[in-house]
């Protein structure tokens, strides 16, 4: 005899420990297979782009830091790229060479978080996470020689970083350099062999490319999908064509895939930070721009590849002391445009899981 | 590098397959007619020696007169890339021609103009808010709201 089943439908969220800020899901279950899904957001809605429109084109750097916490490098060189392609704000090269350092530096740590979060939600509840707390810790130590913040950084200004990096700087960069492989090879030791893991990311979630292109994917998401396509060596900006790296590429667009594609990435930010140190010029890091810039009427569109997809900035000018319109492209918004053909017709541990691999960082999604 | 390809040659493009959809081109940009939106969108998309498969981005941008569209396309297989924008006329309750037929992408990003510009899109299988709640009086981003 068939028994008989009936959809519920079930809130996860928005406090929920998976979700990793205030965000629900509202699943449609049959059993134990989902059926629907359908995000809710906003919880966290501030209202940055609106606030934008009353502050100076260098206030709103710090509005920027507020977006992804995890990756506050990302934004500010997004956002100080696009003023400054409006403005015509040209960069002195070590400027150029300390954004990138410290980009890359950013990327690694988002990673890193991504990562453990990842195997968190998988149950393997807090040793991986803490191992990338440890090493993520070093790299907001670095942040905090740079600029005295660990989270809100606020270092690039239009025109280049706030200041020189200090000698300690170099010292604890030149240790984090030479640990860290170690270090990513025992996070893939732990990790990457486990059966356990390789049971339930293998084939879970698949995401193929053509779809991923469809929803307007990027970042690691779209590259584990098989697509070879970053920004930084597609459209090089500061000096990332000058640079020796390689783009990971996954072959199925499955969970296994996004982890991989991510722990790949990270030591291909590691070769490109050594490359910066070892050609690392002297002079000025700051182009002698006004607080108060003023750039001629028009618009612009400039995008970063960020640790989680393309981060772009859309601003338009009226030649007055704040943007007219400031749009953010957040990557971690656009991004769950393919959560539901993602997480359909799998059950809701692997939702979990699937939900832990796109990355997204509620502040963003929210603005 | 990705090559902006020229407004000019898009626009004249653009023209051929559907005359008077393309008004003009300047500062970079193409400038369309609303009503043939997705059209010219499917003959971007579809064209192999386009192929702008790829939709960037979605802006809205309330001029006051009017209110301006603005989108990113791509395409990942020629790296070129070209930016359109399309005017949409009143305030009361604006209305736009929806891309979610043609890119699954379009969706959240269209919801977001709703809920912050007030510009409805025709077509759209879910034209709700999605950062405010249903029921918030007004649309911030709009130059009026306080």
């Amino acid at each position: 005899m068939a028994i008989r089943t009936e959809p519920v439908t079930i809130n996860l969220g928005p406090q929920h420990p998976s979700t990793h800020g205030v965000f629900r899901l509202r699943v449609t279950f049959d059993g134990e297979v989902v059926l629907d899904v359908e995000p809710v957001i906003g919880y966290m809605h501030r209202g940055s782009e609106k606030l934008a429109e009353s502050r100076t084109y260098v206030q709103i750097v710090t509005l920027t830091d507020r977006m992804d916490w995890l990756a506050s490098m990302s934004n500010n060189l997004a956002y100080v790229r696009t003023v400054e392609k409006l403005a015509g704000i040209e960069v002195p090269e070590r400027g150029m060479y300390l954004r990138v350092i410290s980009a890359e530096l950013q990327r690694i740590a988002s990673h890193l978080m991504a990562t453990g979060f990842l195997v968190n939600d998988l149950g393997a509840f807090a040793t991986p996470l803490m191992y990338c707390f440890r090493e993520r810790e070093r790299i907001l130590d670095m942040f905090e020689m740079l600029c005295g913040a660990r989270i809100t950084l606020s270092y690039m200004r239009p025109g280049g970083v706030f200041q020189d990096a200090p000698d300690d700087f170099w010292d604890a960069l030149a240790v984090f350099l030479r640990d860290m492989p170690q270090y990513v090879d025992d996070l893939e030791g732990l990790v990457t062999g486990n059966e356990i893991v390789l049971a339930r990311t293998r084939n879970v979630g698949v995401l193929d490319a053509e779809k991923a292109i469809n929803c307007s994917i990027t970042g690691p998401m779209l590259r584990a999908s098989g697509v070879q396509w970053d920004l930084r060596k597609a459209d090089p900006y500061e000096i990332y064509d000058r640079l020796d790296f390689d783009v990971p590429i996954g072959s199925v667009g499955d969970t296994f895939d996004r982890y991989l594609v991510r722990i790949q990435e990270m030591r291909e930010s590691l070769r490109i930070i050594e490359q910066c140190v070892a050609g690392l010029p002297g002079g000025p890091v700051r182009a002698s721009a006004p607080n108060f810039i003023r750039p001629p009427e028009g618009d612009a569109y400039a995008a970063v590849e960020g640790p989680k997809g393309e981060l772009g900035f859309y601003l338009v000018s009226d030649r007055g002391i704040a943007p007219y319109r400031c749009k953010v492209r957040s990557p971690s918004f656009i991004n769950l445009s393919a959560l539901r053909e993602m997480t359909v017709g799998w059950k809701m541990g692997d939702l979990i899981v699937i939900f832990g691999s796109i990355d997204i960082v509620l502040g963003e999604v929210d603005r | 590098m990705t090559t902006a390809l020229s407004p000019q040659t898009v626009a004249a493009r653009i023209n051929e397959e559907h005359p008077g959809a393309a008004t003009g081109f300047d500062d970079g940009y193409v400038q369309l007619e609303l009503d043939s939106l997705v059209d010219v969108m499917r003959l971007l998309k579809d064209t192999p020696d386009l192929d702008f498969a790829f939709l960037t981005a979605i802006t809205g941008v309330d001029y006051v007169e009017y209110f301006e569209l603005i989108y990113h396309l791509l395409s990942l297989r020629h790296n070129h890339s070209v930016a359109l924008k399309a005017r949409c006329y009143g305030r009361d309750e604006p209305t736009a021609p929806s891309l979610t037929q043609l890119w699954q992408g379009a969706e959240l990003q269209e919801r977001e103009i709703w809920d912050l510009l007030g510009v409805r899109f025709e077509g759209h299988p879910n034209m709700k808010r999605i950062l405010l709640w249903e029921g918030f009086p007004g649309h911030p981003l709009r130059r009026d709201f306080v």
